[in-house]
């Protein structure tokens, strides 16, 4: 009979990703009206010492599979040790961070196991009847959303994006046991070769860590408006964003884009510069907890789901906004 | 090199506009088109069959009967096959089911390499590439940025990660899936258009096609482990207050909404 909520825990260079813990938080309230129990599964080369960050984070049990074939992530020897661990324990609910990671690790274990997958999911609940689990999901550009059940196969699998769940406040006096899990790799399993591997040479700024987002549209007008909404962005001690557009127009990077095709953000405060509120935008930022929404054209969809809307032109107000509030702070 | 494309015909998402009195979502007039990382998939085979002479590329979709117009566009830009398989009972799958079958038919052609799309726009689930490869048992490589060298033998191509990149070599026969920024993929040639509607044809397969090697059990609504229970428009949130003030004023309405919410 399967049991226990079970989290990949995502790691790179040994250090556990922050999803993880996303996902550890969401998987502890999930195990709780099952009565069951949180177990992270930790794959890599040598990442056992970051088994009792997990424990604090929520986790009943850590799983931890070590191999030098684990270094960097490779599909086969990942989907083979969380396949083994599927086949040992048989898992209820088996939960992936919607990384590049886990988007590639999950497919080849559901279709290994046989069972569901339910991608990019921004709710989980427990049916109260069936306990089965509601996975809900955007679809169709972000408008449709969809509630997914998964009731003769297991485990129930899911992949979310990073920042859609809260993490719990870590707590290092809580207990919990790491279990040690081998798995028979040989080198078939390395089925293709890493001829190299190139990180990115700064960490580059990561908007869902943002609490403040100055986000600009195709309204800014300009590349140059970006230092505009970046003055603002400093002065709220904030990042600056994008909408699709001006990523696709070359005027910033993807990294920085907000919307279906890339981030999904839920600061405490996103201000739409010049954003008109397409639904694959909205789609990655109506979480926030204020929005702020400054556009010419007072029909644009962004004051929809403005908290506060200004009627107005961005390249003009954000300069006057930035000077207001530095004088404030001064 | 014998290449086949997995391509998924979509509506076009990013024409999708939302109704401003009702905040539903209006369909009609939505144009189709071929899934854009597929696109750069189609492109990326043309370009290996235009380095490694000799190599062919077949296109091959499950879907409708109308999914024709997307197989005929894949063939003007230069593909040289295109297999569409339609059947009744297909419809109404999910990935899983969509994986088994589109692998059943790969099992019935001859391949070294196999190039889906990372995702589809109306889906955004990237799941059906590797489960394809799964059924198929083949190693894959996703979320493919650029193809650095290409052989009879292998593949080294950039996976991209959120964070780093690794350079792969990966031997054939594999499955790759692209994304749209590996390349800009070409426009039909007005001699394409005329070949793909007059030299060149669809070959339409149903179930009959791949019946030895289908599992009956994994097709369709049927044979989907995930079912939708519940689907609807996203509650739209109450509008805010909004002002049409003049810029100072509009800044002292931000600070003093602002400071109102302890936000600054």
């Amino acid at each position: 009979m399967s049991k226990h909520v079970f989290v990949f825990a995502e790691q790179r260079d040994g250090v556990v990703q922050k999803v993880s813990y996303e996902l550890i938080g969401e998987a502890r309230r999930l195990a709780g009206e099952l009565a069951q129990q949180v177990v992270a599964v930790l794959v890599g080369a040598d990442v056992g010492k970051s088994a009792r960050s997990l424990i604090a984070a929520g986790a009943d049990e850590v799983i931890v599979i070590e191999h030098p074939i684990l270094k960097e992530y490779v599909t086969e020897p990942y989907a083979k040790a969380v396949y083994a661990v599927v086949q040992a324990r048989a898992p209820e609910i088996f939960l992936y961070g919607a990384t590049a990671i886990g988007r590639d690790l999950a497919p080849r274990v559901s279709a290994r196991v046989h069972t569901g997958l339910t991608a990019d999911c921004t709710s989980l609940a427990i049916d109260s009847e069936t306990k089965d689990l509601r996975m809900t999901r955007p679809a169709f550009g972000g408008n449709i959303m969809a509630t997914i059940l998964c009731s003769n196969h297991r485990p129930q699998m899911a992949t979310v994006r990073p920042g859609v769940m809260q993490a719990l406040e870590p707590d290092d006096t809580r207990t919990g046991s790491i279990t040690k899990f081998d798995v028979a790799f040989t080198d078939a399993d390395m089925n293709i070769t890493i001829r190299q591997v190139v990180k990115a040479s700064k960490k580059a700024a990561d908007i869902t860590e943002a609490k403040v987002l100055v986000s600009g549209g195709r309204g800014i007008g300009s590349p140059e408006a970006f230092e505009t909404l970046r003055a603002l962005a400093d002065a709220f001690g904030g990042e600056i964003s994008s909408s699709r557009a001006n990523v696709d127009a070359g005027w910033i990077g993807r990294e920085r884009q907000v919307g279906q095709t890339g981030k999904t953000v839920r600061p405490d405060l996103y201000v739409a510069c010049g954003i008109s509120g397409a639904i694959q935008h909205l789609a990655g930022m109506e979480d926030a907890e204020y929005i702020l929404a400054i556009n010419k054209n007072k029909e644009a969809p962004i004051f929809g789901v403005a908290d506060l809307g200004i009627v107005g032109d961005v390249n003009v107000i954000v300069p006057k906004l930035t000077e207001a509030l530095k004088k404030r702070q001064a | 090199m014998k290449i086949i494309v997995c391509i998924k015909q979509v509506p076009d998402t990013t024409e999708v506009k939302l109704d401003p009195v009702t905040g539903t979502l209006i369909r009609e007039g939505v144009p189709s088109i071929i899934n854009p990382d597929d696109k750069s998939g189609i492109e990326a085979a043309l370009q290996l069959k235009e380095r490694l002479p000799g190599s062919t590329v077949t296109i091959l979709s499950m879907g409708l009967p109308q999914v024709d117009v997307a197989m005929r566009e894949a063939l003007a830009m230069g593909a040289d096959d295109a297999i569409l398989l339609s059947d009744r009972p297909l419809g109404g799958a999910d990935t899983w089911a969509t994986s088994s079958t589109v692998a059943a038919a790969i099992k019935k052609l001859d391949y070294d390499l196999i190039i889906c799309g990372r995702q589809a726009i109306d889906g955004d689930t990237a799941q059906v590439g590797p489960q394809i490869a799964e059924h198929l048992g083949l190693p894959q490589v996703t979320y493919v940025e650029a193809i650095e060298a290409a052989s009879e033998e292998q593949l080294v191509v950039r996976r991209q990660f959120e964070d780093r990149y690794h350079i792969v070599e990966v031997k054939l026969p594999c499955l790759i899936t692209t994304l749209s920024e590996l390349n800009a993929p070409r426009y039909m040639s007005v001699g394409g258009v005329f070949d793909a509607y007059r030299e060149k044809t669809v070959q339409l397969w149903n179930l009959e096609n791949i019946k030895d090697t289908v599992d009956m059990d994994s097709i369709g609504l049927k044979g989907s482990p995930t079912r939708v229970a519940k689907s609807g428009t996203k509650e739209v949130k109450g509008q805010g207050e909004l002002f049409e003030v003049n810029p100072d004023e509009a800044v002292a309405v931000i600070l003093e909404k602002l400071t109102a919410k302890h936000i600054i």
